[in-house]
């Protein structure tokens, strides 16, 4: 099961050129989208914006060396390892789905672009690859969504009231684990695999398609606001904020995390 | 002067809306990400801003006595047990504060509810209950005598 190619074994209904182009459709996708939310909220306009205020009320004008530094710990700290949040748990769920989601997609695509039939085989390692990146996304969505995600028992709604902010998870969520289930049962021969993947197939379409609505596009901003704040420490501007207190630090911590559902 | 939040800053972990006394940060349906539903109902405490740990809550001075472009800004450190402030005039000027907030550990401080029920023969006394020892007053209450008054207050 983890060894094999679920869109070769597709092929002999789907031809692979259908295949190949829904994946180039999803990117078009995606790209579109992003661009649309970009303009749309402005948020370049925002960033640049920020970045030149910043640099006009600094302290201290920044070389190119050090902004190629600051943005290379912003990659490393902020982008690779989701040094933003707070909170521990959070982190690691947000690094198990964002490392999933980039190893399923990346398989997923060399799978149906390399491999999309059973003429040409598919190296195991994959399809291996392809579960792991499906499963490290369950893990960490679903951890994410019934444990950490962020609502108060104060507010109290439904632990499974669903709003707009919802719609990334929950389509990364279906069509994450749709398509495992389809693979699971197109390997195992069982009944309803075509109607499974056809799930999987509305799931993966709302997910890419909804990027104007959805938060699909906080990979792309988030590392820009992550730079900026950087950058604003960095000249002395500190976005206004008062520098760190010249004390050590001795008296521990007393803060607990909200509680959640 | 109600506060807002940086949406590119907030990673809406709910510190905020936990701890607001006026109940009126909450989780927008959008983005997950916190905002105030309430801006005239913000009595400006600056609990949240203090509470948040990605300093992405500000607060917007009302324009009748807050002049445009002037900033009031606040840094609480925990574990150092400070809390900075940092006031910029629209006239440049700019004014730095640093205060202690306490001088021993988180939690080290027994609650009321950690020492022993009063005995019936402390209602007797002159004495609240744990005191002397709740007030850190073994030694009797604390007098100021003349000799360490300053000289013109007597």
């Amino acid at each position: 099961m983890f060894t094999s190619n679920p869109f070769a074994g597709l092929s002999a209904s789907i031809p692979p050129a259908a295949m190949q182009t829904y994946v180039v459709i999803m990117i078009v996708l995606v790209a579109a989208g992003t661009l649309f939310d970009v303009v749309h909220k402005g948020s370049a306009k925002y960033f640049f914006d920020s970045w030149r205020k910043s640099k006009s009320k600094g302290a201290k004008q920044l070389g190119g060396g050090e902004l190629v530094s600051i943005a290379m710990k912003t990659g490393l700290v902020d982008f690779l390892a989701s040094g933003e949040f707070c909170n521990a748990p959070r982190r690691v769920a947000h690094l198990l789905t964002m490392y999933g989601f980039v190893i399923y997609v990346v398989t997923t695509a060399v799978m149906v672009f390399g491999f999309p039939t059973p003429a040409t085989l598919t190296p195991a390692i994959l399809p291996q690859l392809w579960w792991l990146g499906g499963l490290m996304v369950c893990l960490g969505g679903y951890w994410f969504w019934f444990f950490i995600r962020v609502d108060v028992l104060a507010e109290g709604h439904s632990p499974f009231r669903v709003v707009r902010a919802d719609l990334f998870i929950l389509s990364l969520l279906a069509s994450v684990t749709l398509g495992l289930i389809w693979a699971f049962l197109q390997t195992k021969g069982g009944s309803g695999a075509g109607v499974l993947f056809g799930l999987y197939i509305i799931a993966t379409t709302v997910l890419f398609g909804s990027v104007p609505w959805s938060k699909f596009a906080h990979m792309f901003f988030k590392p820009a606001a992550a730079f900026e704040k950087r950058v604003s420490n960095a000249n002395g501007s500190r976005s206004n904020l008062p520098g760190p207190a010249d004390k050590p630090e001795q008296f521990g911590t007393a803060r607990q995390q909200p509680r959640h559902y | 002067m109600p506060t807002f939040v940086y949406m590119t800053r907030c990673d809406g972990c709910g510190q905020c809306v936990d701890i607001c006394p006026s109940d009126i940060m909450h989780i927008d349906k959008t983005y997950r990400r916190a905002y105030n539903i309430e801006p005239n109902m913000c009595w400006e405490c600056y609990s949240c801003v203090k509470a948040c740990p990605q300093n992405a809550i500000d607060v917007r001075g009302y324009a009748d006595f807050a002049p445009l472009g002037h900033s009031v800004r606040v840094l609480r450190e925990e574990a150092k047990a400070t809390i900075s402030w940092r006031l910029k005039f629209r006239d440049g000027r700019e004014k730095n504060f640093v205060s202690p907030i306490r001088t021993t550990p988180w939690g080290s401080i027994k609650g009321p509810a950690e020492y022993d029920a009063p005995r019936p023969e402390d209602f007797a006394k002159q004495e609240l209950a744990h005191e002397p020892e709740g007030l850190n007053i073994e030694g009797g209450l604390p007098t100021l005598r003349p000799g360490q008054l300053k000289q013109g207050v007597v």
